[in-house]
């Protein structure tokens, strides 16, 4: 394919050419994903609140994102007077490109990688905790109260739960030795199936990492700096049409994203949980969307922390407990007494 | 910052002028007036008949707790006695307002703090016991059932039913209609049996449920000596631990024949009156369980026979002439009440619901004064947030249970 387009376009064009269809190949499904997620979230949480959810448009209301998308797409985007322009229509950006940047990395099959690099996991947290300047570039762009205080409550919220979920996953990198997200899955690949994962040994971890990974994106029980009820839409309180919708977007690329990495770093990724049964990326499809099934019924089912319970969480529950476990772990293996 | 009143947890117009010190609060301004109908004002120039609708309009989510403190008003001064039967009816449909408000109540104040499956869970019982109101007065919500001397109409033989339409067949719509075949009677009976199962998986969702206690232990407390200074009726009272209801201290209706008990908490926080009002749904349930199997056995009229108060019969009308008059006068000029001023309180949902009522002898009231509870609580919120967060105040705007309804009347 490459050598074809080489011929039409010259070797360094079709380069570029190439990458770029890769990139297309994913991020078109992922922006697919993140519509069926949206509906997914209304259908689920709609059956566990004895509703039914949308089922208007289309069969079954399946065409439902669509409508919505196209609903925002030609809605005025308003900019407040006091807004300071050139920052208010970056931020929406600024929150989206890393929710996307992140999957250049991520491998979907032991073949199937955009660019297999031997950083791939600094890389992902690298660019994931960009995301929060989004958020705070939206917030002091629309120079508004209710979104100042979003911010005030995500900048701290991030800081504290970014130090814990790198504290669970340096434990995942102890355990298989690279920050090559493809070794870190091989690693967990043994004859007894589930019991290879790293899920296992370093259960607490992955809870406190799912913990932190539904306050990362900032959902549902950990969603203050939204908290519809309490300062209305917080920092994307000034934004509407298409502008909101990338905020949206970039919300729910990152539900995928976090899940996604917790697949591969504590769920085996595209392994099998049997011995026996054959590997692929339905593996790592089912596993990624049951940890996002997990992020919709937790919504449906906590009320919202405030936002200083949140930091106590963080900093003196979740962190601590990550230090912890990662000494014993250190000294387990130093002592060569770890059975895996 | 200005918080509301387009704001999702202003329950309704409430604007709030808060001075802020970073997220805790300093200083709560609340402002009111956006609801205001003039509703006293508007009594002034109508017949005593005709004020009962705007009294459901007051606490649009206890309707017919209002419209009993306003008919007892008129009652107690035309000196007339109401039937028994018509009593316990009141009775039970005060309950059923109570459960009603109660279960808006903590679904709003649940999605405030940020659950949001119990919003749902609340309105699906919600749903059963406006039908009740449906079936017994042909409105949802304004129901406009009490009458001076009693209620408009006895309670039905038989319950509305879900039709088959285009989006519910036959299957479907027979499953709902299965306890409604029987009379309200029956129909309210299977509520009552299956409401307390309810109620705990309302409790399964909060009571234990960490984040809920963490949002409201100790939040808006409330010490029971400045809850009765500031004026608190109701839960807000009963939270703070004083046992005072008006059902037991000053029995009116049929209250005094029946069997319940007054739910008080001990610290005074958000927790303690989310308790209290969760206890008052089962006790609630209680009283409208007696007053079913009381009004099986004992049918009977529901209106007083004073002629010059309640409408005579339509048979009774067209063959006499008395009757004609009387049906001519009322419909007509009003019912004229004796000269004197009256106060008459009922415990509405969220508190004292009181008329104060002025008579000149006219058909119309000289003055109405309406005692609304949440007025009260509104006017404390002030002293309840200060130095509480916002994510608090929020919770504590659902605590308070207001309704710009009666506070601005």
């Amino acid at each position: 394919m490459e050598g074809w387009l080489a011929g039409w376009f010259g070797a360094p064009a079709a380069v570029t050419l190439w990458t770029f269809a890769k990139i297309l190949a994913i991020v078109v499904p992922i922006i697919l994903c993140v519509a069926y997620l949206t509906l997914a979230e209304r259908k689920v949480i709609g059956f566990m609140q004895l509703r039914i959810g949308p089922n208007r448009v289309g069969p079954k209301g399946l065409l439902q994102p669509f409508a919505d998308v196209l609903k925002l797409l030609v809605k005025e985007v308003v900019v407040p007077s006091s807004a300071s322009k050139f920052l208010f229509f970056i931020a929406p950006m600024l929150s989206l490109m890393p929710a996307l940047a992140a999957w250049a990395v991520m491998p979907f099959t032991d073949s199937m990688v955009l660019s297999n690099i031997d950083a791939g996991l600094l890389y992902v947290l690298a660019i994931t905790s960009m995301g929060v300047y989004g958020v705070l570039v939206a917030s002091w762009a629309s120079n508004s109260k209710y979104a100042l205080l979003g911010a005030m409550r995500s900048a701290a919220q991030i800081v504290a739960y970014e130090i814990a979920m790198g504290f669970a996953l340096v434990c995942v990198l102890m355990m298989s030795g690279s920050l090559n997200l493809s070794v870190i899955v091989d690693a967990q690949r043994t004859q007894f199936g589930i019991l290879g994962w790293n899920l296992i040994p370093l259960f607490p971890m992955f809870v406190v990492y799912f913990i932190s990974a539904v306050a990362e994106t900032n959902r549902a029980p950990f969603d203050v700096a939204e908290g519809e009820s309490e300062i209305v839409a917080g920092f994307h309180v000034e934004y509407s049409g298409t502008a909101f919708a990338v905020f949206f977007l970039a919300e729910y690329a990152n539900m995928i994203l976090v899940s996604a990495l917790a697949v591969l770093m504590f769920l085996g990724g595209w392994l099998s949980p049997v011995a026996g049964i054959p590997d692929g990326f339905f593996w790592f499809a089912a596993k990624t969307a049951f940890l996002l099934f997990c992020f919709l019924w937790i919504r449906a089912t906590f009320p919202r922390y405030r936002y200083d319970q949140i930091m106590r969480l963080g900093w003196k529950v979740l962190i601590p407990l990550t230090i912890v476990w990662l000494l014993l772990i250190g000294v387990l293996m130093r002592m060569s007494w770890w059975p895996w | 910052m200005n918080f509301g009143p387009q704001h999702p947890a202003a329950h309704g117009v409430l604007r709030l002028v808060l001075e802020l010190n970073g997220e805790v609060i300093e200083r709560a301004d609340p402002h009111i007036g956006l609801l205001h109908r003039a509703t006293e004002k508007l009594a002034e120039q109508k017949t005593f008949l005709q004020s009962v609708p705007y009294m459901d309009r007051l606490d649009y989510m206890s309707m017919m707790c209002n419209e009993h403190a306003y008919v007892m008003a008129i009652e107690k001064l035309l000196n007339i006695d109401v039937p028994l039967r018509a009593q316990y009816i009141r009775v039970m449909f005060d309950e059923i307002t109570r459960i009603l408000n109660h279960l808006l109540w903590l679904g709003a104040h649940g999605l405030d703090v940020g659950a949001m499956t119990i919003f749902l869970y609340c309105f699906r019982e919600r749903e059963d016991l406006m039908d009740c109101y449906e079936a017994v007065s042909g409105a949802r919500l304004h129901a406009a059932y009490y009458r001076p001397g009693g209620v408009y109409r006895d309670l039905p033989e038989r319950m509305p039913q879900y039709a088959v339409s285009k989006f519910r067949d036959q299957k479907k719509a027979d499953k709902l209609n299965a306890n409604r075949e029987g009379s309200l009677l029956d129909f309210i009976e299977d509520f009552t049996a299956r409401f307390p199962q309810k109620v705990d998986e309302y409790e399964t969702l909060l009571t234990d449920n960490r984040i809920w206690k963490q949002r409201t232990v100790s939040i808006g407390v409330v010490s029971p000596e400045r809850a009765i200074a500031l004026g608190f009726t109701g839960p807000m009272l009963r939270g703070s631990g004083v046992a005072w209801d008006l059902r037991k201290k000053q029995p009116y209706a049929a209250y005094n024949r029946v069997d319940f008990d007054i739910p008080v908490g001990v610290t005074g926080d958000c927790y303690d009156r989310y308790l209290v009002r969760i206890e008052e749904m089962r006790q609630s349930n209680r009283i409208v369980r007696q007053c079913v199997d009381w009004l099986r056995g004992n049918p009977g009229p529901v209106m007083s026979d004073n002629h010059k108060v309640a409408p005579s019969s339509r048979v009774a009308m067209k063959a006499n002439m008395e009757e004609l008059i009387h049906h001519f006068k009322l419909f007509t000029e009003g019912m004229h009440v004796p000269a004197g001023e009256v106060y008459s309180a009922v415990e509405a949902p969220k508190g004292e619901f009181g008329i104060y009522l002025v008579s000149d002898g006219a058909n119309k009231p000289y003055r109405l004064k309406i005692r609304a509870p949440a007025f009260a609580h509104l006017s404390a919120m002030d002293e309840m947030v200060r130095g509480h967060m916002i994510a608090d105040l929020v919770a504590i705007i659902g605590t308070q249970d207001i309704v710009f309804g009666e506070v601005d009347r």
